[in-house]
């Protein structure tokens, strides 16, 4: 509500709108922008970066002003809604969608003084451009866990979005970790082709239930799956990108929560500093930026414990969510005893490890 | 007493100013809307409908991307509006766009890296006939087995979106994209890059393409005999069939020409402002473009001014999230608003208003 009435009055001042973004300048030091694939609404995804978006605004009081655009569709539509944020005086612009690869790449080109922030991306071509992530496979493990101890039927339905190596590598942990549990475990896969469409997620959710799931697991944005598993009853569900907790203690047992408030604030602290660069970072449990939320009393106190001591294992890095033995589904050998998956053999995934019966849609 | 009476003739001069009178109601109503959301009305329509061509922060970039939003729309409505001309009702215009896209880039891509000149030429080729031959299919399940066009038309856009999703995470996948889905960057590959023709303009191939289909559509329906042959079936089919019309052709016509057009608007867009083939890069422009026919009366030179509208709307819609902080769903409900109007308006067309006492029959 300030940031609307700051532009109103701005407007009203500059009564031919001559320069918005200049006139708005003068009164906070940098401005930062955000362009959202659904709405802050969504109750997920883009609810957290929203949520972080305010505590960052909040941090700086007054010193930073936020703009931001939702639904903005991975098209041609992405290129030119960053642009115009770029034209508009931000400082600083956080892509927050996969599919906004190329275009901020695109349109850090014709900005060199606007830096760029690309979430979930590995393309950095050129200087001000920075891409961030969250390592999600870590809080995927937990639920592998609780997910595998908790299930009657044996059977795991997963509501998949895009299949880009982020989500692999959620489904490939979640596996591990449950089947280590439950050797008779079996994954159910739905690929949506979409981050957000509680329609599609919410139908996706019934179809793996009707099939005998009576543990849903979603790696798309909205609470759609939630409700549905709700209405199922029997069902436990894990909220994604955010707490979900209105869904709590059942079917939600447990979530995992995307906080970028302390990276948004680094940030934008290191643009007023004058020291921001362009870097790639990805982090998890033991930085903060991926949290796991509160363990419901539907789960057995035996299996809340193991659960929160591999979260202080990961944390601590003393525990490594892909540790082998883990052989890839066409039999092949991935990681030996003891070994840990590399970095770059993460970030490029593509295929899923031994016992997934499903194929990698390609 | 106000009650409405038919008109023994539809007034021309109504129908020519009934969008116009439907773009004033959206102004009015939408400024209320807005105003509700704490934004000025006066101001935010201003932002909606002046801001993208003369303010002077974004107008330099956003009256070309006018154009950029504008040309597949206009492409595909021509298309379009000459079937609902002979009452052929096509509503499977974003498969079509989406296949036309699909087999251009395929073409093009099947001889990368060559920087033949000849590359961009056939995939144009392509990219007509994949369109051309995915409005071939409801064409001839009419013509052969009376189905419905509008049915089959409609399906099969899902399965065009399904083939989308599977070229661009299997046969189209860039082989360098790390696992990622989606196609190789045309942007980055100059022989098959459909660039701006002259920079900083918007114009690029499809937006000349628009205009030559806008020039051609005006010609063949005024002053050719298919055009004739096109509006007789579809004002009086009985007149027709006894004027030696061939029903049939004129079906394979009407669907073969829209989905040609489709197609091409589907392959510039690809290869242009979208860059690549990947789930998302259709954005919805073929439904999207059965709104602008009907705002444009069906009429090629009303398409072009409705093209342009609607592109207005929807970069001035943009500009009013992003100073405003108007939310998108806002933008959307005032888009919707202009469709609405129009069709209320359109009662005119055929009734008048009547004011004073009915006359009562004894």
């Amino acid at each position: 509500m300030k940031r609307r009435t700051l532009l109103t009055t701005t407007a009203a001042a500059t009564a031919m709108a001559l320069s918005f973004g200049s006139a708005a300048l003068a009164e906070a030091e940098v401005t930062a922008g955000f362009i959202y694939i659904g709405p802050p609404g969504d109750g997920g995804w883009t609810y957290e970066h929203d949520q972080a978006r305010q505590k960052m605004e909040a941090h700086f009081d007054g010193k930073v002003k936020t703009v931001y655009q939702e639904n903005v569709p991975e098209s041609a539509d992405a290129e030119r809604a960053i642009t115009q944020m770029a034209l508009s005086g931000a400082d600083i612009i956080f892509t927050t969608s996969f599919g906004y690869m190329d275009p901020t790449n695109a349109v850090a080109a014709k900005f060199p003084n606007v830096k760029f922030e690309h979430a979930t991306g590995y393309k950095r071509e050129h200087p001000n451009v920075t891409t961030y992530s969250a390592r999600f496979y870590e809080g995927r493990a937990i639920q592998g866990h609780i997910a595998g101890k908790m299930t009657k039927t044996n059977k795991i339905g997963y509501i998949a979005s895009i299949p880009i190596p982020e989500v692999i590598r959620g489904i490939n942990s979640a596996y591990i970790h449950a089947k280590r549990v439950n050797p008779d475990v079996e994954f159910s896969i739905v690929w949506l082709y979409t981050w957000f469409d509680p329609a599609k997620e919410a139908d996706a959710a019934r179809a793996l239930i009707e099939n005998g799931a009576d543990v849903v697991l979603q790696h798309t944005d909205s609470t759609a799956p939630q409700a549905a598993a709700q209405e199922a009853g029997g069902v436990i569900t894990f909220g994604q990108a955010s707490d979900m907790y209105d869904y709590a203690p059942m079917p939600r047992v447990s979530s995992i929560i995307d906080d970028w408030a302390p990276y948004y604030i680094e940030r934008v602290q290191a643009v007023i500093d004058g020291t921001w660069e362009s870097q790639d970072t990805w982090d998890g449990i033991g930085k903060g930026m991926v949290g796991i939320g509160e363990i419901t009393d539907a789960v057995p106190a035996d299996v809340k414990a193991e659960a929160l001591a591999m979260k202080d294992a990961l944390a601590s890095g003393e525990y490594h969510a892909f540790t082998g033995p883990i052989n890839k589904a066409d039999g092949t050998a991935w990681l030996a005893e003891g070994e840990t998956a590399s970095d770059g053999d993460l970030l490029g995934m593509n295929f899923y490890v031994e016992g997934i019966t499903a194929e990698v849609p390609n | 007493m106000i009650s409405l009476e038919k008109r023994q003739q539809p007034s021309q001069v109504i129908t020519a100013i009934t969008p116009l009178i439907a773009v004033a109601l959206t102004m009015i109503v939408g400024g209320i809307l807005f105003s509700f959301y704490g934004a000025d009305p006066v101001e935010s329509i201003r932002v909606i409908f002046w801001d993208p061509m003369f303010n002077q922060q974004f107008a330099g970039f956003t009256r070309p991307q006018l154009l950029v939003k504008a040309g597949p729309l206009i492409l595909i409505a021509i298309g379009l509006s000459i079937g609902f001309r002979a009452g052929i009702w096509n509503i499977g215009a974003e498969g079509q766009y989406i296949v036309g896209a699909i087999c251009g880039a395929g073409a093009g891509l099947a001889f990368y890296p060559s920087e033949s000149p000849l590359i961009f030429p056939l995939m144009i080729l392509c990219g007509a006939l994949g369109g051309l031959a995915w409005a071939m299919i409801p064409a001839f399940l009419k013509v052969r087995f009376g189905t419905n066009e509008i049915l089959v038309s409609l399906m099969l856009v899902y399965v065009a979106q399904n083939i989308l999703i599977s070229v661009s995470t299997g046969l189209l996948r860039n082989p360098e994209g790390m696992g990622f889905p989606g196609s190789r960057n045309f942007k980055q590959w100059d022989a098959a890059h459909n660039a701006e023709i002259i920079a900083n303009t918007g114009m690029h191939w499809g937006v000349v393409a628009a205009f030559i289909a806008v020039i051609g559509a005006y010609v063949m329906m005024a002053r050719h005999i298919q055009g004739f042959n096109i509006r007789l079936s579809g004002e009086a089919p009985r007149a027709a069939r006894f004027a030696g019309v061939n029903p049939g052709r004129v079906v394979f016509l009407c669907l073969g020409l829209a989905g040609l057009l489709a197609g091409l608007a589907g392959l510039f867009e690809v290869t242009g402002p979208a860059g690549q083939v990947s789930g998302q890069f259709n954005a919805g422009y073929g439904f999207t473009a059965i709104i602008v026919a009907f705002l444009g009366r069906l009429h090629p030179i009303g398409i072009l001014l409705a093209g342009l509208l609607m592109a207005l709307t929807y970069i001035g819609g943009e500009l009013a999230q992003l100073m405003l902080g108007l939310p998108g769903a806002a933008i959307q409900l005032f888009q919707g608003m202009l469709l609405f109007f129009l069709l209320a308006t359109d009662v005119f067309t055929n009734y008048r208003l009547r004011f004073g006492k009915r006359e009562v029959l004894s």
